[in-house]
C-alpha cells in the first residue's frame, strides 16, 4: 500500500480494499468527479458488482435488496442524488436495514456552480431529518477511518449511515 | 390523449396473483405497496415474501437487489401500474444488468387503487410492457385472458429474464388481507428465509 | 360529520386558488387530495397533470411560472421525500412554488411505514429553503392557502400548507 505521504496516494485506494475486506458485493451509483477514481477501482474489480443506477432512490431500494439477500453494498452519490432518495430512505427507518452510502459534496467549500449551492447547503439537513446518521469529512487521509467506522455502523449496528466526502477534498466543481 | 376503459378487462387480480404464486416453488416475492400486499398476503403468508406496505417506486430495485445476492433463487415482483410509474427509470437500470432470475409482474388496474381509483397513465396510453422491452428485457408480454397467463407462466418462474409481464385486470379490488404490517419483522423473517441465517 | 367538513374546506380552498388565478393543476393522488382534484378535473381552465412522482411536478410548475402561468402542486406528505433535489432549481432561480401537502404517518397513523417520512416531512422541507404552514383546523385552511398562495406568487417563494392527518383523517378506498 502507499504511503499516505505519498503523492500518489488517493483516499479511493484504501476505501476500495476496505470494500474488499468487509465484503461490500453490490456498488450502486449515480456517477460523479468527486467518486471517479473509487468508481473505477470497484467498476475493474470482478468481486464487486457495480450497478448504474438512472436515479439515487433505485440505490437506496437495491441496498435492501442486497440486505435481504444476504449481501453487503454500497451506494455511492453525489449531494444532489441526496435529494431524491428522502422518500425511499423511510424504508430503509421503518425496517431498520443497514445502509452505507458516500456522499460527494457539491455546492459548499469554493463551489463556483450557483445552482449546486442549494441542494448542497441542504444535504446534511435533509439526511439527519430523514434519521440518517451523518459522518462529514473535510480531510483526504481521515476518509478511510472514517468509511470504516461508517461501515461498522451500518452493518453492525443495523442503522443507515452517510460519510459526507467535503469539496475540499475532491476540489469539484471549485476551480472555476 | 383519449383515456380508454378498463372495463373491457375480465381478469380478476387476486385469482391472477394466486395463479401465479401456486408455481411459485422456492421463489422470492417482493410486492409493491397497496393492493398487491393483500393479494400475496391472501394466497399464503410466505416468509419469502417481502411486503413493501408503505413505499412508491421500489419494488422492482428492492428485488434486483436480492436477484444480485440471491442468483439461483427466482425473485418475483407482484405490484401495481401506478407503483412501477413512479420509479420507472428502475426498468432502464433493470434492462441495462440483465438479472436473469428476475420476473416482474404489474397487476395493472390503470387506476391508483388506494386513493380512490384516479387514472394512472397506463389507462391513457402507456405502454409498461413497451417501455420494458426497449430497455432490453429479454422477455415481456401483456396478458388479459386466463389462456395468456397459462402460457406465460414458464416464463414467469423458470426461463432466463430478466421478464416482465402486464396483467390487465377489472379495477375491482378484493377484500383487504391483512400481512404483517411491521417491517424490522418481515425483513428480518424474509432474510433468514433466503439466506438461512439469522439476521 | 368529518365528511362533510372535508368537502367543504376543499371546495373553499379550489375557491382561493382560483381567486390567485392558478392555471396548472399538478398531482400525485392522496385519498385527502380527491375532492380538490376532481374539482380541477371539472374545471375549464385549470390544466389537470397526473404526475408519476411528485419531483415531476416540481418541475411542471416552474416550468408554468416561465411561461407565465400560476399553479399548484398537490400531494401526500411521502410525496415530499421525492422532491428535494428538484426544489435545489425552485430555490436557486427562486421561482414562486405553491404546494399542498396532506400529512400521514402522524395524527393516529395506522401505517408504521408512513411514520419515518411523515414525522421528516416539515424537516426536510426546511432543510430545502420551503416555508412552511401548519394547519390543523379544518376551518383555517382556505385562509391558510390563502396566505400561502400570496407568499408564493407575490412574494416570490416555495410555500408548503401542510394540512394535517386530524384534518384530512384517511379513507381506506380497497375496504
Amino acid at each position: 500500500m502507499v504511503s499516505k505521504k505519498s503523492k500518489t496516494w488517493h483516499w479511493s485506494q484504501d476505501v476500495h480494499q476496505l470494500f474488499k475486506k468487509i465484503g461490500i458485493k453490490q456498488v450502486a451509483y449515480v456517477p460523479d468527479g468527486g467518486l471517479a477514481k473509487l468508481l473505477e477501482r470497484c467498476q475493474a474489480d470482478k468481486s464487486m458488482r457495480s450497478v448504474v443506477l438512472t436515479t439515487e432512490e433505485e440505490g437506496v431500494a437495491q441496498m435492501a435488496g442486497a440486505w435481504l439477500g444476504g449481501q453487503r453494498g454500497v451506494l455511492l452519490t453525489q449531494s444532489g442524488g441526496v435529494g431524491n432518495c428522502i422518500n425511499m430512505l423511510s424504508m430503509m427507518q421503518e425496517c431498520r436495514i443497514p445502509l452505507l452510502s458516500l456522499v460527494s459534496m457539491r455546492g459548499e467549500w469554493g463551489e463556483t456552480f450557483p445552482w449546486q449551492v442549494p441542494m448542497g447547503q441542504s444535504t446534511i439537513p435533509a439526511l439527519e431529518a430523514a434519521k440518517v446518521i451523518v459522518h462529514h469529512v473535510d480531510q483526504a487521509e481521515k476518509v478511510p477511518e472514517t468509511v470504516q467506522a461508517a461501515a461498522k455502523l451500518a452493518f453492525d449496528a443495523n442503522r443507515a449511515v452517510a460519510v459526507v466526502i467535503s469539496q475540499r477534498i475532491s476540489g469539484s466543481g471549485s476551480k472555476g | 390523449m383519449a383515456t380508454k376503459s378498463n372495463t373491457k378487462y375480465t381478469l380478476q387480480r387476486r385469482k391472477v396473483v394466486h395463479r401465479i404464486l401456486e408455481g411459485r416453488g422456492d421463489a422470492a416475492v417482493v410486492t409493491g405497496i397497496g393492493n398487491a400486499v393483500h393479494d400475496v398476503a391472501s394466497a399464503n403468508d410466505d416468509p419469502k415474501n417481502m411486503y413493501l406496505a408503505g413505499i412508491m417506486g421500489g419494488a422492482a430495485m428492492v428485488a434486483f437487489g436480492v436477484a444480485l445476492a440471491q442468483p439461483k433463487r427466482r425473485i418475483l415482483v407482484i405490484t401495481g401500474d401506478g407503483e412501477l410509474l413512479a420509479g420507472i427509470g428502475s426498468l432502464a437500470t433493470i434492462g441495462v444488468e440483465q438479472p436473469k432470475n428476475l420476473s416482474i409482474i404489474v397487476i395493472d388496474n390503470q387506476a391508483y387503487g388506494a386513493t380512490g381509483n384516479q387514472h394512472t397513465h397506463t389507462g391513457r396510453g402507456v405502454d409498461l410492457v413497451g417501455i420494458a422491452a426497449a430497455s432490453g428485457f429479454k422477455k415481456t408480454a401483456l396478458i388479459t385472458t386466463n389462456a395468456e397467463l397459462q402460457a406465460e407462466l414458464p416464463r414467469i418462474h423458470n426461463k432466463p429474464g430478466p421478464y416482465l409481464a402486464v396483467v390487465k385486470v377489472m379495477s375491482k379490488s378484493s377484500a383487504r388481507i391483512d400481512a404483517p404490517k411491521d417491517g424490522t419483522y418481515v425483513s428480518r423473517r424474509f432474510r433468514a428465509a433466503v439466506t438461512g441465517e439469522s439476521a | 360529520m368529518a365528511r362533510k367538513k372535508k368537502t367543504d374546506w376543499s371546495k373553499d380552498v379550489f375557491k382561493v386558488l382560483k381567486k390567485a388565478d392558478v392555471q396548472q393543476i399538478a398531482y400525485v393522488p392522496d385519498a385527502g387530495h380527491t375532492s380538490l382534484i376532481k374539482m380541477a378535473i371539472a374545471d375549464n381552465v385549470i390544466k389537470p397533470v397526473s404526475l408519476t412522482s411528485e419531483q415531476e411536478g416540481v418541475a411542471v410548475l416552474s416550468g408554468a411560472w416561465l411561461g407565465g402561468e400560476a399553479g399548484a402542486l398537490l400531494m401526500q406528505s411521502s410525496g415530499v421525500g421525492n422532491v428535494i433535489n428538484m426544489l435545489g432549481m425552485a430555490n436557486e432561480c427562486r421561482f414562486p412554488l405553491l404546494m399542498l401537502v396532506t400529512m400521514r404517518g402522524e395524527w393516529g397513523e395506522f401505517n408504521p411505514w408512513q411514520v419515518p417520512m411523515g414525522q421528516a416531512t416539515e424537516g426536510v422541507l426546511e432543510a430545502s429553503g420551503v416555508i412552511v404552514h401548519r394547519v390543523d383546523e379544518p376551518s383555517e385552511i382556505a385562509e391558510t392557502v390563502e396566505a400561502a398562495a400570496k407568499l408564493a406568487f407575490e412574494g416570490g417563494r416555495m410555500v408548503a400548507v401542510l394540512i394535517g392527518q386530524r384534518v384530512v383523517g384517511f379513507k381506506d378506498w380497497t375496504k
